[in-house]
């Protein structure tokens, strides 16, 4: 038998017994994975599509009440409810100004942990991923006392520069200004990717660089950059995709115990996912909530469709 | 690798599904998700006879305080066959509708009454009628207002349980500076408020030093609304009110009050700073003069700043008659309960007048071992108020306290409170909607037209 025979391809659909014996463990092995994304994902979306086509409300299906089949009524309701709008443009607002802030200076952060060297390098980078760890409920209380407006530490620290700071937290210009300082403080897991990513950059292609006379701004937009795009293009998509969906922090700040506490976070802070949370746990109304979840859904794969497109124009994968 | 270990694998795998499947299943077969009927035969309620499992959502042994241990501890006492387990956690609707879904879900619930309506219109509550009427517990022990909430066309759907009102707290130092005189000041005259509020304010620039009257809004805005001869919502809950010019001027009238301050950011800002809860509380650190507050927080001055020294009076109409909001939390019998019997002992066992005073007691005792003197208890159960404040607490040693709470005492036969509406939480958002929206500058009577069509659309179509 030649070694040609032997890698001979088989004839397509026709499997020998030890190919379907070890795609069998295959499938065993990663069947815990199928199950809790069948259960846990794949499931409850089909469950959630299903009901943004019906009324169904949890506390009348809890006594048995049938649940409604309404058609399109609920994405009818989107397109009349003003709150949509307001909390999509709220949404976008912060999505707009946290991502290229986030990659900005998460790429800082990481462009100077990437310098530091010894000891403290480990301390450095526990530092800056150390927020990352902090819940996020916990989050949000610590910068209701940073923000304020009379006394907070921020704006102290503006009046040292002569610079009266403004109310972060009860001004409807800048609540969401407010949250997206809050939300740069937990750059960390951007800084870790980025960090890593630089330290995969080939360390000729910088000294060649120099031979050739390019600077730091050059090298950081020549070298670095293309170098580390992979990188960049991946955190932006992700932190696109949870700006999108921000909750925790922003609730616990405005909404539950807080509720009423700010004027003008009404309106300001009523971010897309913290108004489909009240319909659905605090009005009822799972069916419009589902729909809501599905326009998210459809907003989100377009985006992150469209992010897609435009890094070909930018992201450099160096297999390719 | 045979066949034979894969199919084992193959079969373990199943088994553990199968077993982390099974806690969901319902506990019984029979149950049809429905439970037993409202008073189902379970015979009498003679605390020896109820046995088996409780579990009360809603509610906080562990971390609760003497008054919340002391009369689970009436209730396990006197029956010790029943296993009650707590939720551990307050209220809150997320997790309760888990509890719903689980198959099992809770027997009790302790809930607050402004958003009963919503759960009693879902039919979530059984009603408590046959179990009153078993336990021979008379409603008429419980004050009015709290009632109101609990019942919907006569039938009473859960037991009040504490009974908070407010009152005018008034900083005697803030008062004395600006020429005012805390025992006098007619708090029915609202051009005098208004007054007092730019003689007792203290703004330097952008900074607040002292807020003047701090009309509490949006939180105590319906308040405002009955003290100007009007209502936000009708008796029964079911038609929006906010749309008559009474409420508007209230609203008018009450943002003025906060934009005398500069504006609403910096006066929000403010109140933010206070040490609410600390020795240098807003009293303490003479950073208000006069605002409404919920009873409780008298306790709180009392343990915290003893020495600062305040007016309680009670919150009154601009006819010059008392009025105060009320509210507080209930207990209720979840529809689907597999111990009712047991369910209707607890309920009615934690707001009786003897469990009341038992807590009291304990309290009482505690206050005593730590050198403090015992303020009192705010419950619904006015027969067990009665005894506790006319037999037990003793504030003759601080009269100003004494003083203030009397002046609880002779608010809550006036107290009003939210009707259990179908679409409770809804129109709470949309009025709070409204007032924050005046508060940023919108106009106060558009505000409450859109709040008005808004909420009046959610009780419609949560009544259908």
């Amino acid at each position: 038998m030649t070694a040609q025979s032997a890698a001979a391809p088989r004839r397509r659909g026709r499997w020998t017994a030890d190919e379907r014996r070890q795609a069998l463990w295959a499938l065993l092995f990663i069947s815990p994975w199928i199950l809790g994304f069948v259960v846990f994902t794949a499931g409850p979306m089909l469950w959630s599509f299903w009901l943004s086509f019906t009324d169904y409300d949890p506390l009348l299906a809890f006594r048995g009440r049938e649940t409604q089949f309404v058609g399109i009524d609920n994405y009818t309701r989107l397109a009349q409810d003003p709150r949509i709008p307001l909390s999509l443009w709220n949404t976008f607002y912060f999505t707009i100004l946290y991502v290229p802030l986030c990659t900005a200076f998460g790429l800082g952060l990481a462009l100077l942990l990437n310098r530091v060297g010894g000891r403290s390098a480990g301390f450095f980078r526990t530092a800056f991923y150390l927020p990352n760890m902090t819940p996020a409920v916990a989050v949000g209380t610590l910068f209701l006392l940073l923000l304020n407006g009379q006394n907070g530490l921020l704006n102290q620290v503006l009046r040292v520069f002569g610079i009266s700071g403004p109310s972060w937290l009860n001004d409807p210009e800048w609540i969401k200004n407010g949250i997206v300082i809050m939300m740069l403080w937990s750059i960390g897991g951007t800084v870790v990717i980025l960090f890593a990513a630089l330290r995969n950059v080939p360390n000729e292609l910088y000294e060649a660089a120099r031979i050739d006379g390019a600077g730091a701004w050059k090298q950081l937009m020549n070298i670095t950059v293309p170098m580390i795009s992979g990188a960049l293009f991946f955190t932006v998509v992700i932190n696109t995709i949870a700006s999108l969906q921000l909750f925790t922090e922003v609730y616990t700040m405005f909404y539950g115990a807080q509720q009423g506490q700010s004027a003008a976070s009404d309106r300001e802070a009523l971010f897309y996912v913290i108004y489909l949370f009240r319909n659905a746990f605090e009005f009822f109304q799972m069916g419009y909530a589902s729909a809501m979840a599905w326009l998210l859904f459809a907003v989100i794969m377009i985006i992150t469709f469209i992010q897609i497109r435009l890094s070909k124009r930018w992201v450099y994968y160096e297999g390719e | 690798m045979t066949r034979r270990p894969l199919f084992v694998a193959l079969l373990a795998m199943l088994a553990v599904v199968t077993a982390a499947c099974g806690p969901n299943q319902p506990a019984d077969d029979d149950d049809d998700g429905q439970g037993a009927p409202a008073g189902s035969p379970g015979g009498t309620q003679a605390a020896a006879e109820v046995s088996g499992e409780l579990f009360a959502f809603g509610f906080s042994y562990e971390n609760g305080d003497t008054i919340a241990k002391s009369r689970v501890d009436v209730f396990t006492e006197a029956n010790p066959d029943v296993d009650v387990q707590f939720s551990e956690s307050g209220f809150e609707a997320q997790p309760f509708l888990a509890a719903l879904q689980s198959g099992d879900p809770p027997d009790v619930v302790n809930i607050p009454r402004n958003i009963l309506g919503s759960y009693i219109n879902r039919g979530v509550l059984q009603p408590l009628d046959d179990c009153l009427a078993q336990q021979g517990m008379d409603t008429g022990i419980f004050r009015e207002a709290a009632l109101s909430q609990t019942q919907v066309d006569g039938t009473t759907y859960a037991l009040p349980e504490f009974f908070n009102t407010r009152l005018w707290i008034i900083n005697n130092a803030a008062f004395e500076e600006a020429g005012l005189d805390a025992a006098t000041f007619d708090f029915s005259d609202w051009d005098a408020i208004a007054e007092a509020n730019q003689q007792l304010l203290q703004v330097e620039g952008s900074t607040i030093n002292r807020i003047g009257i701090d009309p509490k809004i949006p939180e105590f805005f319906e308040m405002w609304v009955r003290a100007n001869g009007a209502q936000i919502i009708s008796e029964d809950g079911r038609e929006s009110l906010l749309e008559d010019p009474a409420v508007a001027e209230a609203l008018e009238y009450t943002v003025g009050l906060v934009e005398a301050h500069g504006s609403a950011a910096a006066f929000t800002d403010f109140r933010n700073t206070w040490d609410f809860f600390g020795a240098n509380n807003q009293v303490a650190a003479d950073q208000i003069g006069a605002w409404p507050m919920e009873q409780w927080y008298l306790n709180v001055l009392a343990e915290n700043s003893p020495e600062a020294e305040i007016t309680g009076v009670p919150f009154v109409t601009q006819e010059g008659d008392i009025t105060t909001i009320s509210d507080g939390n209930s207990w209720a019998i979840v529809e689907g309960t597999d111990n009712p019997d047991a369910a209707c002992a607890f309920v009615t066992t934690m707001v009786a007048t003897d469990t009341w005073i038992a807590s009291a007691e304990a309290r009482q005792a505690e206050r005593e071992e730590e050198g403090l003197p015992f303020t009192g208890t705010y419950t619904a159960n006015s027969e067990a108020d009665d005894i506790i404040f006319g037999e037990m607490v003793d504030l003759s040693d601080t009269p100003a306290f004494q003083d203030a709470v009397d002046a609880v005492l002779e608010s809550q036969d006036s107290a009003f409170a939210f009707p259990p509406s179908p679409a409770g939480e809804e129109f709470t958002q949309a009025l709070q909607d409204a007032v924050n929206a005046a508060l940023t500058g919108e106009d106060p009577a558009a505000a409450l037209q859109a709040a008005d069509e808004e909420a009046q659309a959610a009780i419609d179509a949560a009544a259908e």
